[in-house]
């Protein structure tokens, strides 16, 4: 194995790759409950030509690759399940173009969501991408490898949606352009009218190949963005609402929470609309559409809107929101995950019971964010329970709970987001047959060592 | 019991201690450095958990993650959980655990062993501590400041300038001060960063004694440093003092018309460093920069990260002896200088002789020094004075 460790010290210079103890146990974990799994290597790549190398010495060698950007998924999908390399991406961190008539950017994989967000603010303030509520470190490609969702998410679907082209280094080593940019410089489409490939990577966390450079759609950055609460005690209207609001195209992001503390959120569903202009009257006029739109039910007291005072504001627009990860030390404990399926926003009820159900029956602290995608075409349902790090008990009432609520989500019409391990087995036992088919067939084209991150969508 | 062993696992690995406020760049030296997460503040908080629950063994190599922390602050100013404050205190705590069991890295061990002998980390001869001084004013009972000139000022030949640039605008005011000279000793606010509880405390009540004895109510310093932990750590070991950085005292004196600016403009465009020792730690932003905006002809700019997104230059908590985070050019000092030059400044301005230092060297392996002077605040202000 040694021979391994020269060979990518010869790749990436000896400051960038390393065998030691503490960053095998760092890379071995990520922030949620999964078991850990320690790599014999990490290595921190800073080029696609280094990608390519590393993978024909893990070809080679028959060494287990796993992609990882900011390691945030929480379901345990860069811990190098077979061992190996963990190929930490971070130092490829170049925004290599931003394309203001045809609205995209295109950067290399370890460009993160702050990273991109402070350079559009600072150089293209009319432009924007989909910021995901995750911490600002999580990057742009690993984002999209997940389908991850974010603040435009509402209006646009999914943020690997707004993919617009890819790079990839497959599990062969071979470098492959996928869309638009697979025939021009330019990367404005990721399929159409082609065949669209980017499905062969997008969703299977690097089990394909490893995504080096991605284009992502940009859109309007408005002058101004707005916040709105409404409230409703009634659990079965939140759809209704959700539809109502989707349905006057003016909302740029909608999100539902319930939590039982602190004590007045017991019970309530706060529904937070943003609003966004580049004048007060439009705000103005997409505040009253989303007030006409709901007036039936000021009218018959079943909600309203709340005011939505100044030092609620800054912690409404933060992008991301750091109330997000503060969630993980409600507790003091420093950990929460979530499941996330992906489901019919008219199952919204039926899924807050089982998340209340599964706190009480494990004595664990709750919260939900559910965010909706694509018109309310499907919404982000998470069931998040905190845990104490140090209570490992607590840590397994936490686990237990996750699992029931997946396999409840996966028996009501959803699907899993992000997987981890156990779940990619429920999914796949679920799944149509010769859907399972083609998905084995794919991985075993793209990596016929089975090396690229191996554990993960296995069909058996 | 330290704190840290029961709250440290409230870490959430998040990543936000990473970034300065707009999450432009790595704020963090010793992650922008090594690149790998390990050696990021979350990183280190889970090593330093998994050390203590027996998960990872000691090594020369978790030590040196611990100690390429350079106390800078980042962390606690960008992590979003309410333990944020108590962060810098963890790690320090845990360094004291590991000093009490005799496990640090020989830099650090060497660090201690040079102040314990000759009350200076450099390993100088105390003889010739005040060398540099050239006749400045002993302090006598009845000043109305003692000059702390602190290790650096007193050893270091570029920070020895900055003393004597200070020595030479206060003695141009009329302030009554003096230094200590040979008596001086080492200000332990490294020692302390660096988890010698033990030494620290000798030094704390050693100061203490020797300021008390000879009535000394105003304190004057040259470093940050020693501003911070004699302004914030003195006092639990009954040290109460009067503390100035020695920023504070040029801006009083240059609005009380003390010190009177010429009417002669030396055309120059500066930058200038927020060190973490007066920014991040003790909220003293604005002073350095009034004094620079006093000075006739000079054109202040500002670098990306300032003020409390200050990038560090590396030299806190001993750093800019033992050097955890040298040989590359990804090392914080030539970062900040690349960064400082991005700016188009001819000069960059320094409060603190550890910045002064780590600078002055960076600007030599970025191959600027021809094109970007590193100068203190004083320097600046003398020069200036001068040119009347």
């Amino acid at each position: 194995m040694s021979d391994v460790y020269n060979a990518l010290q010869k790749i990436v210079g000896k400051d960038y790759v390393s065998n030691q103890a503490e960053e095998r146990y760092f890379y071995g974990r990520d922030p949620g409950l999964m078991p850990p799994h320690e790599p014999d290597y990490v290595v921190m790549p800073k080029t696609t030509e280094e990608v390519q190398e590393i993978i024909k010495l893990a070809n080679r060698e028959k060494v287990p690759i796993t992609p990882k950007g900011g390691g945030l998924a929480l379901t345990g999908l860069v811990i190098p399940l077979k061992g190996g390399i963990v190929m930490d991406l971070k130092r490829m961190d170049s925004i290599l173009e931003v394309n203001e008539k045809a609205g995209y950017a295109v950067i290399e994989a370890g460009v993160t969501q702050g990273a991109l967000k402070s350079y559009l603010q600072k150089h293209h303030p009319r432009l924007r991408h989909s910021m995901p509520d995750s911490p600002p470190i999580a990057t742009i490609v690993a984002n999209a490898v997940i389908h991850g969702q974010g603040r435009l998410s509402q209006q646009r679907g999914f943020n690997s949606d707004m993919v617009s082209g890819l790079e990839v280094v497959l599990g062969t080593g071979e470098i492959c352009r996928i869309g638009s940019c697979a025939l021009s410089s330019r990367w404005f489409s990721k399929g159409p009218p082609l065949p669209d490939l980017s499905g062969l990577f997008l969703g299977w966390f690097g089990g394909t190949g490893v995504i080096t450079k991605l284009g992502m759609k940009l859109y309007p950055c408005k002058k101004i963005r707005d916040a709105m609460l409404f409230l409703t005690d009634k659990a079965d209207l939140v759809p209704e609402v959700i539809r109502k609001l989707a349905y006057t195209e003016m909302i740029e992001d909608i999100v539902v929470t319930a939590q039982p503390l602190p004590p007045r959120f017991k019970g309530n569903f706060y529904i937070l609309l943003y609003i966004t202009g580049d004048s007060e009257e439009e705000i103005e006029f997409k505040k009253k559409m989303a007030w006409e739109a709901l007036r039936v039910y000021f009218e018959s007291k079943d909600g309203g809107f709340v005011s939505v005072t100044p030092d609620m504001k800054p912690s409404f627009l933060a992008m991301p929101s750091k109330d997000t990860t503060r969630f993980a030390d409600v507790s003091k404990g420093g950990g929460f995950e979530y499941s996330g399926p992906i489901a019919p926003i008219d199952k919204y009820q039926l899924y807050l019971e089982k998340l209340e159900e599964l706190a009480s029956k494990y004595k664990l602290f709750y919260s939900s964010a559910a965010r909706v995608i694509d018109g309310g075409h499907s919404m982000m349902f998470s069931f998040s329970y905190t845990f104490n790090r140090a209570n490992p008990d607590e840590m397994k009432r936490a686990k237990t709970a996750l699992d029931e609520a997946a396999k409840f989500a996966l028996k009501e019409d959803g699907v899993i987001w992000k997987p981890n391990i156990d779940e990619q087995r429920m999914v796949m036992e679920k799944m149509n047959p010769t859907t399972l088919k083609v998905m084995g067939s794919i991985k075993q084209l793209l990596d016929p060592n089975g090396i690229m991150n191996p554990g993960n969508w296995e069909v058996k | 019991m330290h704190k840290y062993v029961s709250q440290i696992h409230r870490c959430f690995r998040c990543g936000y201690c990473k970034f300065p406020t707009d999450y432009s760049s790595f704020n963090c030296p010793s992650y922008r450095r090594f690149r790998f997460d390990s050696y990021s503040t979350g990183g280190r908080l889970w090593l330093i958990y998994a050390w203590l629950k027996g998960e990872i063994e000691w090594s020369e190599h978790f030590a040196e993650i611990l100690y390429a922390c350079t106390t800078c602050k980042n962390c606690t100013e960008q992590c979003p959980m309410k333990f944020a404050p108590d962060i810098v205190d963890w790690i320090i705590e845990a360094r004291s655990d590991m000093v009490e069991k005799g496990k640090i890295p020989p830099r650090v061990s060497r660090f201690f062993e040079a102040v314990y002998g000759y009350g200076n980390p450099l390993k100088l001869l105390r003889s010739d501590r005040s060398a540099w001084s050239n006749g400045t004013k002993i302090y006598a009972p009845g000043d109305e400041y003692l000059l702390y000139v602190g290790c650096l000022g007193s050893y270091d030949e570029n920070a020895q300038k900055m003393a004597k640039s200070l020595v030479h605008v206060l003695e141009t005011t009329g302030v009554s001060f003096g230094i200590l000279g040979n008596d001086e000793e080492c200000c332990g606010n490294e020692i302390y960063l660096l988890g010698e509880m033990g030494l620290f405390q000798h030094l704390v009540e050693k100061n203490s004694q020797k300021f008390k004895e000879l009535g000394v109510r105003k304190i004057v310093t040259l470093s940050p440093h020693a501003y911070n932990t004699m302004k914030n750590n003195y006092p639990a070991f009954g040290g109460s003092f009067e503390l100035y950085h020695y920023t504070q005292l040029l801006n009083d004196l240059i609005e009380k018309n003390q010190i009177k600016l010429p009417q002669a403009r030396i055309a120059v465009k500066v930058t200038y460093h927020d060190p973490c020792f007066l920014g991040r730690y003790n909220n003293i932003y604005d002073e350095p920069r009034q004094i620079l905006q006093s000075i006739p002809g000079i054109k202040l700019v500002e670098m990306e990260r300032n003020r409390k997104d200050a990038f560090c230059c590396g030299g806190g908590s001993g750093n800019f002896i033992t050097d955890l985070l040298a040989g590359s050019a990804d090392s914080p000092a030539r970062v900040r200088i690349r960064e400082a030059y991005e700016t188009g400044a001819e000069t960059l301005a320094v409060a603190c002789p550890s910045c002064l230092t780590m600078l002055t060297d960076a600007v030599k392996a970025e191959d600027l020094d021809d094109k970007l002077a590193v100068k203190d605040v004083s320097q600046i202000l003398k020069e200036s004075l001068s040119a009347t």
